[in-house]
């Protein structure tokens, strides 16, 4: 039946369902804004929405019906129609039944249920909002009178048939009286294959990543001793620290990759498309892949040559405020040459990264773990240990390039003394 | 003797002692919320999603019949758009990042406002019968006459409160249930004025929305009318006319919004009012038309873009710039890609550079590309 609702000014509309949809009483059906008043309008009935007059950004119209919902063919009483002024003024929906002092709150379709069954209101629990009594709670209230037993729970094994109590079942009063539902013997998936087609991000990071299969990859992995880096950090975190930086592992990795880089300038390099020329980069724009809130983020810091393993603290510090502020701009994204992922962050020891076009090379650092190693004098000591894993273009990097700028990049992070030696 | 005695046992039980003596306060559980007609809350917290979640959660818990419920808030600066607003067109979004200052979008109807510390947040809880915001609104005035009789602050038909018949310092918004109302009001006591011109202004030029649009007023605040007061004297004056009022204890509740005890389900309700889907996604759908001009070394062209935006997504996405200035195959890429992105410039940047690693290898071109990403990027 169709379900009229008085406005009295033009609404715009927000909608919570759609045609189709089944509606219980009470439930929310659409929200509209009237002279700063944001109201929400419910159901009025249990059934299901044919027809909605509205799409969502609408006006609707004053003294117009506003939804559709086909009720079962339970006879309601007479219709009472909601009026809506602003300020808004309704009318109670629920009709009062006053038992021992209190009020008991019940749809006209379960009062009736109820007086059909000469069950009194206030003897049944009711399980709906504000205590309300459903038409389930009735049948719960019959089936307890009438010593069928329910079972609590759906369970998969096979259990003897529940007993029936002592005396005959008592006819029921009327026809119209539904059966309680069978016990459910095993639970039932309802899930359902969720098909959305690629957008945005996602559908660049296909072509992207499709590019970049196109690349010959050959991988390259090692172990790397930290146990003196990590003691320098130690020593160094305060100091950073005074001048507001907050110092990681990664400006050591970056300085360190870029010093590389300067004895083999072949992986800070660009195949054009043809495959044709190389160029070398003179920036080392070492990219550090992100994961954030957004998901998966390159910025990368500039000109790693230049900059004091300090200088790359407080680089990366920013990058990382603008990361989670959602305020990494092109110039921080694009340009990169060289690209470390710290997956070990997250978890891992060995990966095999993909390159990220237009470079030509990358590195994924797994986590630092502490492990027992030999010394120098054959005793077991305590190490701290962590893996990386490098993947290049085998088009213009050999393995004995790769190897050679791995070694480099190891002895300067195994002895963080020799770096001393090679900054510029 | 005796009498030091009483006060050392007095003194171990502060809390007691307290509550008899001195402080109004106490932190009950909200469920106590009288047989006496009513209750003052006032929230511990200066989130504005925390408080937003509390007024949702009081508006669904709570049963109002033959209650009166007032509830006092301030927030650290936020911007706070009404239930059916278009925040592009409401405010200046970046300046708002740079600043940290958040943004959130409330249930109930309305204009834009700007809160802080300076800024007092009113709610008054009643039955969807009993709801009168010009009642609420009487009230506050009538308590503002009593603490400074010289000061002329009235209500006017629109619900503002307008001092000198001129400023604005307070505005309204409401919200209606099925069987609860609220109706909330800001009190502009302190706060700070140039950071609220500059966010309440929006860049955005070319959007065409039907999205509830603010009305701007001249606003001034009461200290700038009245030196004397502060935020603590008004609130304590309006308190003191709420109980008169609806005959009351001068009792004030402390809320701790993080209580998931005392407000079951009050977590999720705050995460809930955080989410860019609730925030942005509930913008209605709108259009960007605009153009600009973009320069590379000598060379300068004029770009047209168009964007429909639905649910806080580009539905579609129009750039319409010269052959010769960037090949139209890398702009209707560009555009293409943009379609079911958020309107982001975070998201559309990281998007961009994403693309930017499958373009043709051209300094040139992924110069005059980037320009033309940041440009696309700042329209959002």
């Amino acid at each position: 039946m169709p379900w009229p609702v008085i406005l009295s000014v033009p609404l715009a509309t927000h909608r919570y369902v759609k045609e189709g949809d089944t509606v219980s009483q009470f439930d929310s059906i659409c929200e509209v804004q009237s002279d700063k008043a944001s109201v929400t309008i419910t159901s009025r009935y249990d059934g299901v929405i044919s027809k909605l007059y509205y799409n969502v950004d609408d006006t609707a119209i004053v003294g117009k019906p506003l939804v559709d919902i086909e009720t079962e063919a339970v006879k309601v009483g007479a219709l009472e129609e909601d009026v809506l002024e602003a300020p808004a003024v309704s009318h109670d929906e629920h009709t009062h039944q006053e038992i021992k002092g209190q009020k008991t709150m019940a749809t006209p379709a379960v009062r009736k249920l109820a007086m059909e069954n000469n069950i009194k209101l206030s003897e049944v629990v009711g399980t709906g909002r504000d205590g309300r009594i459903l038409k389930e709670d009735i049948l719960n209230y019959l089936s307890k009178q009438t010593g069928a037993i329910l079972p609590l729970s759906p369970t998969p094994e096979i259990v003897p048939p529940p007993p029936q109590a002592g005396t005959a079942p008592p006819k029921p009063k009327d026809k119209t009286l539904p059966v309680p539902k069978p016990a459910v013997a095993k639970p039932v998936f309802t899930g359902k294959d969720r098909t959305e087609p690629l957008k945005g991000f996602h559908k660049a990071m296909v072509k992207t990543m499709s590019a970049a299969l196109k690349i010959p990859h050959f991988g390259y992995c090692d172990e790397i001793e930290l146990t003196q880096l990590v003691k320098l950090r130690e020593e160094l975190k305060p100091m950073a620290e005074s001048r507001g930086v907050r110092l990681s592992y990664m400006p050591f990795f970056i300085k360190a990759a870029s010093l590389g880089l300067l004895h083999y300038p072949i992986l800070n390099a660009s195949l054009d498309d043809s495959c044709q020329n190389i160029t070398y980069k003179a920036s080392h724009n070492i990219g550090l892949a992100m994961d954030t809130q957004q998901g998966l983020i390159v910025p990368n810091v500039k000109n790693v040559q230049m900059l004091s393993i300090f200088d790359i603290a407080a680089e990366l510090n920013r990058l990382q405020t603008l990361g989670a502020t959602r305020q990494l701009g092109t110039s921080e994204l694009t340009g990169g040459t060289f690209t470390i992922s710290n997956i070990g962050s997250i978890g891992g020891t060995y990966a095999k990264p993909v390159i990220l076009p237009p470079e030509v090379a990358i590195g994924a650092l797994g986590k630092i773990q502490a492990l027992p190693r030999f010394n120098a004098k054959g005793e077991v000591v305590k190490a701290h240990v962590m893996n990386v894993s490098w993947s290049a273009d085998h088009r213009i990097i050999d393995g004995a390039t790769m190897s050679r700028f791995s070694n480099l990049w190891k002895s300067y992070l195994e002895n963080p003394a020799s770096m001393l030696m090679d900054l510029k | 003797m005796i009498i030091r005695r009483a006060f050392d046992i007095c003194v171990n039980k502060q809390h007691i002692f307290k509550s008899v003596v001195s402080s109004p306060h106490s932190t009950l559980s909200p469920f106590n919320l009288g047989g006496d007609g009513g209750a003052i809350l006032k929230s511990l917290s200066t989130n504005v999603y925390e408080n937003l979640a509390v007024e949702d959660w009081i508006h669904d818990n709570v049963d109002l019949q033959g209650k009166n419920i007032l509830f006092l808030w301030r927030n650290s600066s936020a911007v706070v758009i009404g239930r059916h607003q278009n925040p592009w067109q409401e405010c200046n979004l970046k300046l708002m990042r740079q600043h940290g200052i958040q943004l959130a979008r409330r249930r109930s109807g309305g204009g834009t406002v700007y809160h802080d510390m300076g800024n007092i947040n009113m709610t008054f809880f009643t039955t969807k019968k009993k709801y009168d915001r010009m009642k609420n609104l009487n009230m506050i005035t009538k308590s503002l006459n009593k603490l400074r009789p010289q000061m002329d602050v009235r209500p006017t038909e629109r619900l503002d409160l307008l001092l000198n018949g001129h400023f604005k310092v307070s505005g309204t918004a409401a919200k209606l249930g099925r069987t609860n109302a609220y109706h909330h009001c800001t009190l502009l006591c302190n706060s700070d004025r140039a950071v609220l011109s500059s966010v309440l202004k929006s860049p955005c030029q070319g959007l065409k929305s039907n999205a509830t649009p603010s009305v701007p007023s001249p606003v001034k605040n009461l200290l700038e009318e009245d030196p004397t007061l502060d935020c603590g004297i008004i609130m304590d004056s309006i308190v003191t006319e709420y109980t008169t009022q609806y005959g009351l204890d001068h009792h004030i509740i402390l809320i701790e919004p993080k209580d998931e005890a005392t407000l079951p389900g009050i977590s999720k309700m705050t995460q809930d009012l955080q989410t860019w889907e609730w925030v942005f996604g509930k913008t209605p759908k709108f259009s960007v038309s605009t153009s600009f001009k973009l320069g590379y070394k000598l060379s300068s062209a004029m770009v047209t873009l168009n964007i429909d935006v639905k649910n806080g997504i580009i539905d579609s996405c129009n750039i319409k710039l010269p052959q010769h200035w960037l090949p139209s195959e890398m702009s209707e890429h560009l555009a293409s890609h943009l379609i079911g992105n958020k309107f982001c410039p975070s998201e559309t940047t990281r998007l961009t550079s994403a693309l930017l690693r499958t373009c043709p290898q051209n300094e040139e071109l992924h110069h005059k590309w980037n320009i033309l990403c940041e440009n696309v990027a700042s329209v959002m």
